[in-house]
C-alpha cells in the first residue's frame, strides 16, 4: 500500500541528502518526492510516497523523525487530501499535428506553454493516473521527447495544517 | 565578552563540564591548539587520530561522560570514521571537533580539504558545519545535547578555519530549542498496565537485557524488577554487567556465542521482555525462529527500534530510568503471585544453566585463554573495568569473567571494530584513574593500535593489557575451520617476528610473558602489581574455538556445544 507522508524539515544545507541517504540506506521504498518552500521561511515541506507494508510504513517514519532536522511528519493518507503533480510535456509538433494536440489538451484541461515549429511544450497538473494518461495518448499519437514530473505533493483538506496534525 | 571561536570552544567545553579532550593538532585546528595551550586545558595527545577518537568512546562507556576527541581536517577527520561508527553502533555520546578548510576555500578541493559532515552523515546522530562563528555556541551547546539525551550518540562539528580566528561576542545558550529533536522521557504510562497483564499470564517468562540498561545506568532498577518478578534473566553482550553475574536468576549470554540455557529459553519462552536490546542478528539467529513461541514487549528509548527486526506485540517508548521504576510500581503488588507462576519454568532454565554450563578442555600443557579470564576474575574480584578487542577473546571474556558491575565490559559489540581495546582502555583509564583497567586483546587485533602503548607510557596510564596471543586471527580461522574446510586463508600469523614483550620495552611499558600454565597466577600478579602500564604476551593453543555456536542464520536451539557432549 502507499503512503503520502508530509515531512516537515528545517530549511538548512544538507537536510535533503540526510533524507535520501537515509532511505538508500535503510532500503525504504520510495516512489516519489518532493521539497519546497512553506508558508514559514526556515522550514521546507517534503511530500514522500512511500510503498510497503504497515510495519516498513512505521519504520520510515520512525527513522525519518529520528533526524534531529526533521520537525514532524504527517500521514497525509490518514486523512482527506488534495495530491497533484506537475508536469511539463514536450512533445512532437508539426502544422499537420497541432491542432490534434490542442484537442488532447483541451480534453485533459492542460494547457500548451511554448510551441515552435517541431514541437509543444504543454503543462498538466492533476494526479499520477491523469498525468500518466495524458503521457500515452500523446506518446502513442505524436511522440514524446522528453517529460518533467515535479513528484506529489499533498495538502490536507480540513483546517488544520499538518504541523499541528 | 569578545573572544574568538577558538576561545569560545574552551568556554562552551567547560561549560559542558569537560575537563579533557583527546586528540591530533594539524593545519585547520591550529588555532585551536594555540587556545588549548593558553588555557592549559587537558589534553591527551595519542599517536593517531583513530586512537584518539577510541579513547573518548572508552572515556564515554567508562564515565557515563560525553567523550571529547578533536582532529584537524582532510585525513585527520578521516582517522575518525572508524571510531565514529564504532561508538554509533553502540550508541555512546561523543562529541566530534574537526576542522575544516577556510570557508572560502570549501568545495575547491582544497589541501586538506574533505566533506566530513557528508562521510559521516550515515554514522552520526547529528553533524553540523559551522561556517560563521556566530553559529558556533549554539551548535556545541547542541551537539553535546544531542549526544548524551535520549539514545545517546556521536555528533560531528566540523568548523572551518577561519571561525576559530574570527571574533565576536561570545555567550553559551542557556537552553536548547530544537523544533525536531524532541527524545521521550517519559512515554505512556497506560501500557505498563498490559504489560503487567501479560507478565501474569506468562508461564515461561523471560527477561532480555541489553545495553540500554548499562547506558541509562538503570541496572538498580532492573535488579529490582528481576527479584520481585522472579522471572529469569538473559543479556547481550552489552548487557553485560547490568546484572551481576552469579544473580540466581540469570542464565547468562543469548546468541552466537550464548549458553545453552540462554538459548534454550529464549527458544522455549512464553513471554519475552527484551529492554534495552535492538535485537542484531548476533543474537537472534533466524529471525524467523526467533523466540518463536512468545509473546514479545519491547521497552526501549528509541520508538524506531520498534518492529525494525521482530514484531513486538507490545511496546513501551521511554527512558528507562522512567518505565523501569514505573513498572516496578506495579509488579510490587503481584510480587509473590508472579514468583510462585513461574517457580516450576525457572526451576527448569536454571537446571540447564548448571546441567550445560560453559566449559572448557583443560589442558595442563598449555595456557587456556579462558583459565587466563577466570584466573583474572578472581584476581580482581571480577571488579575490574574490562576492556576487549574484537575476536575470540572478546567472546571468552564476555563468557568467562563475570561481570558484577554495570559498566564494567567496555566491547565494540556493534561495529565490532578490531584495534578498538587499547585505545579505548586508555580512555577509559583517563576516566577512572583509580580503577584497575584490564584489556583482553588478540595478537592481531593488538597491531592495529599498538603504537598507543606509546601514549599510555608517556600519559603513565596503568592498563594491563594482556595479549591473549594464539598466533592466528583466531575468530576467522575458527570459521575456516567450520565452514570453509580448514583453508586457513591468511590468518596465520606464524610468520611474525614481532616480540611483544620487547615492543612494549621499546615504547616504555613493561612487559612480561606468560608460556607455561604454572607461571599464570604467579605472572599476572606480578603484572598487577606493577603501578604503570603493562603488556603481558600470554601464549595460548592456536587451534581453540569458541563454543557453544550457533551458525550464522541457525536456530537458536542449533548450537554446537563443543567441549561439552553434544
Ligand atoms: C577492523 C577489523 N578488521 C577485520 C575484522 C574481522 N575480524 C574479526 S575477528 C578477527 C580476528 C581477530 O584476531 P585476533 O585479534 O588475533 O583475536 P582472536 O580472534 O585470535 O582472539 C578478524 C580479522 C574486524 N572485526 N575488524
Amino acid at each position: 500500500m502507499k503512503h503520502t507522508l508530509a515531512v516537515l524539515v528545517e530549511n538548512k544545507p544538507g537536510v535533503l541528502t540526510h533524507i535520501s541517504g537515509l532511505i538508500s540506506r535503510r532500503a525504504f521504498n520510495i516512489e516519489s518526492i518532493a521539497a519546497g518552500y512553506t508558508e514559514e521561511a526556515d522550514t521546507t515541506r517534503i511530500t514522500i510516497v512511500v510503498e510497503g507494508d504497515e510495519i516498513e510504513q512505521e519504520q520510515v517514519v520512525n527513522q525519518l523523525s529520528k533526524l534531529v532536522d526533521v520537525i514532524k511528519i504527517s500521514d497525509l493518507t490518514a486523512v482527506e487530501s488534495i495530491q497533484r503533480e506537475l508536469a511539463l510535456i514536450k512533445v512532437k509538433a508539426s502544422a499537420a499535428t497541432r491542432s490534434d494536440i490542442i484537442n488532447i489538451v483541451e480534453i485533459f484541461r492542460a494547457s500548451i506553454v511554448d510551441v515552435n515549429r517541431e514541437t509543444m511544450v504543454i503543462e498538466l497538473s492533476g494526479d499520477e493516473t491523469k498525468i500518466d494518461a495524458l503521457c500515452q495518448v500523446l506518446d502513442d499519437d505524436h511522440g514524446i521527447i522528453e517529460i518533467a514530473r515535479t513528484g506529489k505533493i499533498a495538502l490536507s483538506r480540513g483546517p488544520i495544517p499538518a504541523k499541528e496534525q | 565578552m569578545i573572544i574568538t571561536g577558538a576561545e569560545a570552544i574552551i568556554e562552551s567545553l567547560k561549560n559542558e563540564n569537560v575537563d579533557v579532550v583527546f586528540g591530533y593538532p594539524g593545519g585547520s585546528v591550529l588555532t585551536l591548539y594555540d587556545a588549548l595551550y593558553q588555557a592549559k586545558f587537558r589534553h591527551i595527545l595519542t599517536k593517531h587520530e583513530q586512537g584518539a577518537v577510541h579513547a573518548a568512546d572508552g572515556y564515554a562507556r567508562a564515565t557515563g561522560k560525553v567523550g571529547v576527541v578533536i582532529a584537524t581536517s582532510g585525513p585527520g577527520a578521516t582517522n575518525l570514521v572508524t571510531g565514529i561508527a564504532t561508538a554509533y553502533m553502540d550508541s555512546i555520546p561523543l562529541v566530534a571537533i574537526t576542522g575544516q578548510v577556510s570557508v572560502p576555500l570549501i568545495g575547491r578541493d582544497s589541501f586538506q580539504e574533505a566533506d566530513i559532515r557528508g562521510i559521516t552523515t550515515p554514522i552520526t546522530k547529528h553533524n553540523y558545519l559551522v561556517k560563521k562563528v556566530e553559529d558556533l555556541p549554539g551548535a556545541l551547546k547542541e551537539a553535546f545535547y544531542i549526544a548524551r539525551t535520549g539514545r545517546p550518540g556521536p555528533v560531528v562539528v566540523d568548523i572551518a578555519k577561519d571561525v576559530f580566528a574570527a571574533s565576536f561576542d561570545y555567550q553559551y545558550p542557556e537552553e536548547v530549542k530544537l523544533r525536531g529533536y524532541r527524545p521521550v522521557f517519559e512515554g505512556d504510562s497506560s501500557i505498563l498496565d498490559k504489560v503487567l497483564a501479560e507478565m501474569r499470564l506468562a508461564q515461561k517468562p523471560l527477561i532480555f537485557v541489553g545495553g540500554g540498561v548499562n547506558l541509562s545506568d538503570s541496572s538498580k532498577e532492573l535488579k529490582e524488577l528481576i527479584d520481585l518478578s522472579g522471572f529469569p534473566v538473559i543479556s547481550t553482550l552489552m548487557g553485560l554487567g547490568c546484572l551481576a553475574n552469579d544473580h540466581p536468576q540469570f542464565l547468562g549470554m543469548v546468541g552466537m556465542h550464548g549458553t545453552y540455557a540462554a538459548n534454550m529459553a529464549t527458544t522455549e519462552c512464553d513471554l519475552l521482555i527484551g529492554i534495552g536490546v535492538r535485537f542484531d542478528d548476533r543474537v537472534t539467529g533466524l529471525l524467523s525462529e526467533f523466540a518463536a513461541k512468545a509473546k514479545i514487549i519491547h521497552f526501549d528509548i528509541d520508538p524506531a527500534e520498534i518492529n525494525k527486526n521482530v514484531i513486538a506485540n507490545l511496546r513501551v517508548v521511554g527512558d528507562m530510568r522512567w518505565s523501569l521504576p514505573a513498572l516496578n510500581q506495579e509488579v510490587r503488588n503481584v510480587s509473590d503471585e508472579l514468583k510462585g507462576q513461574v517457580r516450576t519454568w525457572l526451576e527448569k532454565v536454571r537446571n540447564w544453566y548448571k546441567e550445560k554450563p560453559l566449559t572448557y578442555v583443560q589442558n595442563s600443557d598449555s595456557v587456556m585463554p579462558q583459565a587466563v579470564v577466570e584466573k583474572v576474575s578472581q584476581l580482581t574480584q571480577g571488579d575490574a573495568v574490562i576492556v576487549t578487542d574484537v575476536g575470540q577473546h572478546q567472546m571468552w571474556v564476555a563468557q568467562f569473567y563475570g561481570f558484577k558491575n554495570p559498566r564494567s565490559l567496555l566491547t565494540s559489540g556493534g561495529l565490532g571494530t578490531m584495534g578498538y581495546g587499547l585505545p579505548a582502555a586508555l580512555g577509559a583509564q583517563c576516566g577512572l584513574p583509580d580503577r584497575p583497567v584490564i584489556l583482553f586483546v588478540g595478537d592481531g587485533g593488538f597491531m592495529m593500535n599498538c603504537q598507543e602503548l606509546a601514549a599510555a607510557a608517556e600519559f603513565n596510564f596503568p592498563v594491563k593489557v594482556l595479549i591473549l596471543n594464539n598466533q592466528c586471527l583466531g575468530m576467522v580461522a575458527q570459521w575456516q575451520r567450520m565452514f570453509y574446510g580448514g583453508r586457513y586463508s591468511q590468518t596465520s600469523l606464524k610468520g611474525s617476528a614481532t616480540d611483544f614483550v620487547k615492543l612494549a620495552e621499546a615504547m616504555g611499558v613493561a612487559g612480561l610473558r606468560v608460556s607455561k600454565p604454572e607461571e599464570l597466577e604467579k605472572t599476572l600478579q606480578e603484572a598487577l602489581a606493577i603501578p604503570g602500564p603493562v603488556v603481558v604476551d600470554i601464549r595460548i593453543p592456536e587451534v581453540l574455538d569458541v563454543f557453544p555456536m550457533v551458525p550464522a542464520g541457525a536456530c537458536l536451539d542449533q548450537m554446537m556445544l563443543g567441549g561439552i557432549e553434544e
